[in-house]
């Protein structure tokens, strides 16, 4: 065959189609028509400080969809990743006031408990060929009744506080719940670690050899497995990365609020999935995109703070959250389509 | 002879689905294993591949006697299988899945532009035409996958490819694409071999054919001692074609 040939044929696939089935395009788009939409109605929205305001929420709720992004990639659901963020949080706190831990200690106990509970999930998932949706169901109602029940045991109330006089808090707080300035308006710092957690995603999902086996897990974990791929272990190290996504949040909300509700973070997880799914991310697995997902958690900040900015009643959100799924996974849908269309 | 049997067999239970049956392939030819359906094609392939064990007869490897424990312990003594739902992710991109399990690495990284250029370079080697190896391999036509999954063989390395019905599924022309990679193949000095039901496919690169009928061996054949029309006649039985031709004429 002729190089024009080649040239014709690639022309007919179009640079269009092209950007079509980049996965953040939907996302990208979505984000853009969120930001006009609040950015016209509100002054405040579009100041330096609204803009500070709505990217605090993204930021954390980012965190945690580019972790679940990858492990949605790679084919698995993790519910219980909500939960376990009050679960770090409550160890963090408990252990700093109640037995004197040192912060940075107690944070260090809190990530050995993540990293064992995200070790446990994988090792279920992939000795037992079970769906993940229900092994991390178990994991979720599990940890939830823990939460609770030792937070009750230990304090006679359903939440643990005082995390400010704990040894380390001032130094701790300053690394994961601080604020920059940025051009006379502060920033939270979680919105670095978010960029931070989203380039990082990015690079191991493009550029690495990891990232080659997530997607081919996701894809086909028989075809992967036949070409040498470590499937299992890809898998629990994509659940154990999930629970320190959890334990970092949970350890810049505890830090920040200096106290942890024994309920916190129950209902997250579908956040973390839809904010994923906008982010161009198959349910089925096998393609997405972390950047994708930090883009989703920007259109929730902006939807969540914006529907307060112009003082409509908060129950709006729920409304375009469902809206913004719906749309999401029908675009999603196009581009499996067309990706996966095979011609004969 | 690269890879030889003798006399080998395999049952399943009480089904013995392989009797017997003696080949061989050598560098820079290729043999045909041709048969019905249910004549033991498959069978016959797993065994070489490592899937199966036999339970009679000999495997030789490079004329060393051995049994093949698993795919892996195949493919490290350079026999590649082809299957036809081939081991590719539909979704991922040409050069992604040509690389996959086994990508060069720069530093820690995964050296994302040396396994672009290597897959676009082997792939053109042997004559592949792909529009562009940054699309997904879903996208592919069959014959194009097919050709893909031939070229990462014989890239890393393998000295036999086997490859279980490549053209069934495809038109006359898609089949034609893929015949000539094998045949390219050949050329690079692999042993290849070719599993078909069809002798038009297989008479015109083959070197030598195996008959299978009923698991047991009709013949190992060289293209000098058999006719397209002997091989196809052999195939299909000469006294059914007869009858078939009857029954025909009569309509
Ligand atoms: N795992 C197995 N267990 C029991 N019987 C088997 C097994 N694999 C194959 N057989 C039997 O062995 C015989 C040969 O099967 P084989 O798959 O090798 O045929 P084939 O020549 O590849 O046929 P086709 O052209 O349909 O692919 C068949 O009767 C089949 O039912
Ligand atoms: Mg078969």
């Amino acid at each position: 065959m002729t190089a024009t040939t080649a040239d014709e044929r690639l022309a007919r696939v179009g640079l269009l189609r092209r950007l079509l089935i980049r996965p953040e395009l939907g996302a990208v788009v979505g984000a853009v028509v969120v930001f006009t939409f609040f950015a016209t109605q509100s002054a405040v929205f579009r100041s330096p400080e609204g803009i500070a305001n709505w990217l605090d929420p993204a930021a954390t709720l980012g965190i945690m969809a580019v972790a679940i992004a990858l492990l949605m990639i790679g084919g698995e659901f993790d519910l219980s990743a909500g939960v376990l963020t009050g679960t770090t949080g409550l160890i963090l706190v408990t252990l700093a006031t109640r037995y004197g831990l040192n912060v940075w200690l107690a944070m260090l106990v809190s990530l050995v408990v993540a990293l064992g509970v995200g070790l446990l999930n994988g090792l279920i998932v992939t000795r037992t060929r079970l769906p993940s949706f229900i092994v991390t169901l178990g994991t979720f109602l599990m940890l939830q009744g823990v939460n609770l029940g030792v937070t009750k045991a230990l304090t006679g109330t359903v939440q643990v506080s005082g995390l400010r006089r704990a040894e380390g808090f001032e130094a701790a707080r300053t690394v994961f719940a601080g604020t920059i300035q940025i051009g006379g308006t502060s920033f939270r710092v979680a919105i670095l670690w978010w960029l931070l957690v989203t380039a990082l995603a990015t690079w191991v999902l493009m550029r690495s050899r990891v990232g080659n086996w997530i997607f081919a897990v996701g894809g086909s974990e028989p075809a992967a497995r036949a070409v040498g791929v470590p499937a299992a272990r890809t898998k629990i190290a994509l659940f154990m990365t999930t629970a320190v996504a959890a334990w970092l949040v949970g350890s810049i909300m505890a830090l920040r609020y200096t106290s942890v509700q024994a309920n916190i973070g129950i209902g997250q997880e579908f956040i973390y999935i839809i904010a994923a799914v906008i982010g161009g991310c198959l349910l089925t697995g096998g393609y997405g995109s972390a950047i994708g997902a930090a883009i989703g958690a920007v259109i929730f900040g902006m939807a969540d703070k914006g529907i307060v900015f112009l003082g409509w009643d908060a129950d709006w959100f729920k409304f375009f959250l469902g809206a913004m799924l719906l749309l999401a996974t029908l675009a999603n849908r196009l581009v499996r389509r067309y990706a996966e269309e095979v011609k004969h | 002879m690269i890879l030889e049997t003798r006399g080998i067999g395999k049952s399943f239970g009480s089904v013995l689905a392989l009797r017997e049956v003696s080949m061989g392939v050598a560098a820079g030819q290729v043999t045909c294993v041709l048969g019905d359906n249910g004549a033991g094609k498959s069978t016959l392939i797993k065994i070489l591949a490592g899937v199966h064990q036999h339970d009679s007869g000999t495997l030789l490897v490079d004329g060393a006697e051995v049994r093949l424990s698993s795919p892996r312990d195949a493919l490290d003594r350079g026999i590649a299988t082809v299957y036809q739902d081939l081991a590719m992710i539909p979704l991922m991109s040409v050069w992604r899945n040509f690389f996959l399990g086994s990508e060069p690495r720069k530093g820690l990284a995964f050296d994302v532009r040396t396994a672009r250029r290597v897959a676009g370079d082997e792939l053109r080697a042997m004559g592949i035409d792909i529009r562009d190896v940054d699309q997904p391999v879903g996208t592919l036509s069959g014959g194009e996958r097919q050709s893909v999954a031939i070229a990462r063989a014989v890239y890393f390395g393998a000295r036999v490819l086997i490859l279980d019905e490549p053209t069934s599924a495809l038109g006359v022309k898609q089949a034609g694409v893929v015949l000539r990679y094998i045949a390219r193949a050949r050329d690079r000095g692999l042993g290849v071999v070719f599993i078909t039901h069809n002798p038009h496919h297989a008479y015109p690169v083959g070197d030598r054919f195996l008959l299978l009928n009923r698991g047991t061996s009709l013949g190992e054949y060289a293209k000098a001692d058999i006719t397209r029309e002997k091989l196809t006649s052999l195939m299909a039985g000469d006294a059914e074609l007869e009858e078939l031709a009857h029954e025909l004429e009569r309509e």
